[in-house]
């Protein structure tokens, strides 16, 4: 008999039961949804913006099903497009411009599935509509600046201690000349004292008469590219998030490229306008209360709106001279934030700040905002504008160079804040586009339609073969078949895997695949039959032979996929995610779901004659 | 049933033979017709609410300095394509277009646009390739773990042939070879790699059966016919769902489907025959599959 252990059965099911649970998400159609980022915005702060938005919905007779709320944004989901569109239109109203509105989809999963971790399959740009960006960070021109600031502050930090040099660089070196060997020792015991990070030397020094050669190791040239890419990783983000798009994506891939994906997005100039923005900090000396207007200008502090200070108009730095800011403690334990500036910057800080001592010194974060609203001819316009705020307003005490600190900050969360506001403000290195792609929701909705279709008309034929060739064992592997796509969407779902079109495609190659491991069993048992076996033992027996056949064909394809994963990337690797993920559950559904089947529908009884 | 496969054998070589000598003299004659992804480029799908006046977006587009459009009716007389291909800087983009042609006051709805750069284009053509090679040495290793080395310079022969005849469809009919088109290359590969594998696990174990008597040509036909009939249905339950795909699939994986297809028809054919020629000419024997006796070791040891 063939019997498969209870605790097998229960296994076997209960895995199944689980695909069922997860998949279920992607039943339940998404519903039209309106995001409404409303950021820091002080409306935001002094209103219940809830309130105001269920008011205005009600006044027009809009309905709406549910407004979900988070931190700085909110959600309204409509029933269907109509009102969505007309949801838009007083919302925009109502926003005047402050806040970000974007149509959306969302899911309309239910709580309990939600509340475990339910979700539908993430769909891919080429599925879903939207834009796609590359950039790329000039990562040999950042180096070539950063090794000539670098030069230039040691040159500095030499004439302090009067030693006169010259220097010139490149992206891996620098040579600094001296007048004789006495100033030459000296300055090389500066930069031996000096050479030192957390991973080792920056640089070997060779000498040659009166001049010193400081070749950069690897090392330590491919950690400060490593730093530059991410600090523009963090900056696009903070830009991403001002779209108010609900799914982005900015990812690293590879040395210096960063991805950026903005489903749902269709305006591709205005999305590039706002990831492409430049510098936006200013360093300005606070207005002496006798100042004219002339010659000041009053800016709110960005965490409270309603407190105002006067600046003078004369910018003394801006964010381009910010080289890093980073948050941490003083001696007394109490949170600070040191801000490294490039040699331009320390020099012209030095200049404003030595005749200042005891004045207030501010900082002012300029931002980019857009603003959407409808013209004459109700079309949806966005407008891009400045926005200027205080982050940061302290007293100076003493005169400032390349490298200082704001101390006095109240708590280590408000340090941390301020120094990724001071960061985020310019971009460490350069960047620039190198690929665009923008995909229309209809062409995205054709895809999902066509592929689907296919798939399904394909698979149909497929089990009209395998139950007309292979009767009552068919019609197990046609199960198994279909076990096999409810695993592989619930796995999809659940870890958050992006299916694209290519990604489809992977999974027909699988479900080929898992076909063939039964076709091998079953011709396997034929020929048991065929040599006279049993027909219980010749079912064990067509298993069992072939098992290692069937492991290894998916093991060497399983390879092939994990390697096309680790190198390709975009397109290539949304194939090898469905693929390698399709090999795994189709051998579990083709092997033990097709056999615990095939236990229960032949294994309980005596069976004279198999047909295969 | 009983085909005499090791008969067939070399009038399957020479039709192999031929067929990539015609796809290498296609190669290196015509080479093949890339895509945008891998020579970058504009490219702009557009859909007009009626017929598509091709003219009038040439003219409006000729303004713009520099660039070569071609510009053809895609899928439907609505639907117009606007393709640019460079593998030099380029100085343009997809709203450069866009933009030409609002100012003409003859813009469709933008249902795709695409922009580029040259540099993104090697890189992939290069990534592809050393994706297919590591593959190819990743295998090699694992069949010789697995199996014998005979076995690997087989399933590595047909791998070979199986990707430079798709690679040779694509030029000889002159088919865009594009992303989509890459990634059915290394699907193919997988898909030829499972073929050899079949075919090999049920040679190894003809050869390894104590009972089963024989020259080396016997016990390989014999293996052959074994696995003959589940070749033929498992090719065809995959061409039955890459068919539909084909026809139902759409523009975006016409090429895709056609590339898998052909893949799976050339991969069972390899399997059969390019697999089973290595191991001729290699001299694979019985002998070969003999396992290392593991005799204890002589020793010393202190008691």
């Amino acid at each position: 008999m063939n019997k498969y252990k209870v605790w097998q059965i229960i296994l076997i099911y209960s895995v199944l039961t689980f695909g069922v649970i997860f998949a279920l998400p992607n039943f339940y159609p998404t519903k039209p949804a309106i995001q409404i980022a409303f950021g820091d915005s002080a409306r935001a702060l002094n209103t219940n913006i809830i309130a105001d938005i269920t008011r205005e919905l009600d006044a027009k007779n809009i309905p709406f099903t549910e407004i979900e709320q988070s931190d700085n944004s909110a959600k309204v989901i409509f029933n269907d497009v109509e009102s969505q569109l007309a949801g838009r239109r007083i919302l925009a109203n109502y926003s005047d411009g402050e806040f970000i509105i974007a149509l959306n989809s969302e899911p309309s999963t239910p709580d309990w599935l939600r509340s475990i971790g339910g979700k539908p399959i993430n769909l891919g740009l080429d599925l879903a509509g939207g834009i796609h960006f590359l950039l790329e960070v000039d990562t040999d021109r950042y180096s070539i600046e950063r090794l000539s600031s670098e030069g230039a502050s040691f040159v500095e930090e030499f004439s302090k201690r009067n030693i006169n040099s010259n220097y010139t660089s490149n992206d891996n070196k620098i040579d600094i000349s001296f007048k004789n060997f006495e100033e030459l020792s000296m300055a090389r015991d500066y930069l031996d004292q000096n050479n030192f990070t957390t991973s080792g030397a920056k640089y070997n020094i060779l000498q040659n008469n009166n001049a010193l050669e400081l070749q950069y190791t690897d090392n330590y040239l491919s950690e400060i590219v490593d730093y530059a890419v991410e600090q523009n990783l963090v900056a696009l983000r903070n830009r991403v998030n001002e779209l108010g798009v609900s799914e982005p994506i900015v990812q690293r891939e590879g040395k210096g490229r960063i991805v950026v994906e903005l489903p749902g997005v269709q305006d591709s100039a205005s999305a590039k306008k706002i990831i492409g923005k430049t510098a936006n900090l200013e360093f300005r000396l606070e207005a002496r209360p006798t100042d004219s207007f002339l010659r000041k200008e009053k800016f709110s502090f960005k965490n409270s709106p309603g407190r105002t200070v006067f600046l003078e108009k004369v910018i003394v730095i801006s964010g381009d001279n910010v080289t890093n800011a980073q948050s941490s403690f003083d001696e007394n334990g109490r949170a600070q934030v040191n801000i490294n500036l490039d040699i331009d910057g320390g020099r012209s800080i030095q200049n404003a700040t030595k005749d200042n001592i005891g004045r207030r010194l501010g900082v002012v974060l300029v931002e980019e905002k857009t603003k959407t609203f409808f013209d004459n001819e109700d079309n949806v316009r966005q407008e891009t504008f400045t926005e200027k705020s205080v982050i940061s307003n302290a007293t100076i005490q003493a005169a400032l160079g390349t490298s200082f600190r704001i101390t006095g900050l109240s708590n280590s969360n408000e340090a941390s804040e301020l120094a990724l506001l001071l960061r985020a403000g310019a971009l460490a290195a350069p960047m620039k586009f190198v690929e665009e792609q923008t995909i229309g929701p209809t062409l995205g909705q054709e895809n999902i339609d066509k592929g689907l279709n296919s798939v399904i008309v394909g698979f149909i034929l497929v089990f009209i073969f395998m139950f007309v060739r292979y009767k009552l064992f068919g019609l197990s592997a046609n199960i198994a078949l279909i076990s096999n796509l409810v695993l592989v969407t619930a796995i999809m779902s659940l870890v958050g895997a992006t299916l694209t079109l290519p990604g489809i495609a992977g999974i027909v190659l699988t479900v080929g695949m898992a076909v063939d491991a039964n076709v091998l069993i079953f011709a396997r048992i034929s020929e048991e039959l065929k040599a006279n076996v049993e027909t219980q033992q010749a079912i064990k027996n067509g298993f069992a032979k072939a098992f290692s056949t069937i492991i290894d064909a998916n093991i060497t394809t399983l390879l092939v996929a994990v390697i096309l994963y680790s190198i390709g990337t975009g397109p290539i690797k949304g194939f090898a995610v469905t693929l390698s993920i399709g090999i795994i559950t189709s051998v579990f559904t083709a092997i033990f779901v097709t056999r615990s089947l095939v236990n229960f529908i032949y294994g309980y009884r005596y069976v004279e004659e198999l047909k295969v | 049933m009983n085909i005499p496969f090791i008969k067939f054998n070399r009038i399957g070589i020479m039709l192999s033979a031929g067929l990539i000598l015609i796809t290498l003299i296609s190669l290196l004659g015509r080479g093949l017709n890339l895509g945008l992804d891998f020579t970058g480029g504009v490219s702009i799908e557009m859909k007009y609410e009626q017929k598509a006046d091709l003219e009038k977006i040439r003219n409006s587009i000729s303004k713009i300095d520099n660039a070569n459009f071609v510009v053809l009716n895609f899928g439907s007389d609505n639907n117009v394509l606007i393709k640019f291909q460079s593998d030099e800087e380029l100085n343009i983009n997809a709203q450069t277009v866009i933009d030409q042609l609002a100012e003409d006051q003859y813009l469709g709805e933008v249902v795709k646009s695409e922009t580029i750069f040259p540099q993104i284009g090697e890189e992939l053509r290069d990534q592809g390739g050393i994706a297919i090679l590591v593959a190819m040495l990743v295998i090699l290793v694992y069949i010789i773990f697995r199996f014998q080395i005979k076995f690997g310079y087989g399933a590595i022969a047909a791998l070979f042939h199986d990707v430079l005849i798709i690679l040779g469809i694509f030029s000889i009919f002159n088919l865009t070879f594009d992303l989509s088109v890459l990634a059915a290359l290394l699907a193919v590969v997988g898909y030829s790699l499972n073929d050899s594998i079949v075919v090999s696990d049920r040679i190894r174990e003809n050869f390894l059966d104590e009972n089963k008597k024989g020259s080396s040509e016997v016990l390989l036909n014999d293996s052959l016919n074994q696995v003959f009939a589940r070749t033929i249905i498992t090719s065809f339950t995959t061409l039955l769902v890459l068919i539909a795909l084909l026809i139902a699939g759409g523009e975006a994986l016409k090429n895709f489907s056609l590339a898998l297809a052909a893949g799976v028809i050339v991969g069972s054919y390899s399997s059969i025959f390019i697999v089973v020629r290595v191991l001729l000419i290699t001299g694979l024997s019985k002998k070969d599959m003999e396992k290392p006796k593991n005799e204890p070791e002589e020793s010393y040891s202190l008691d």
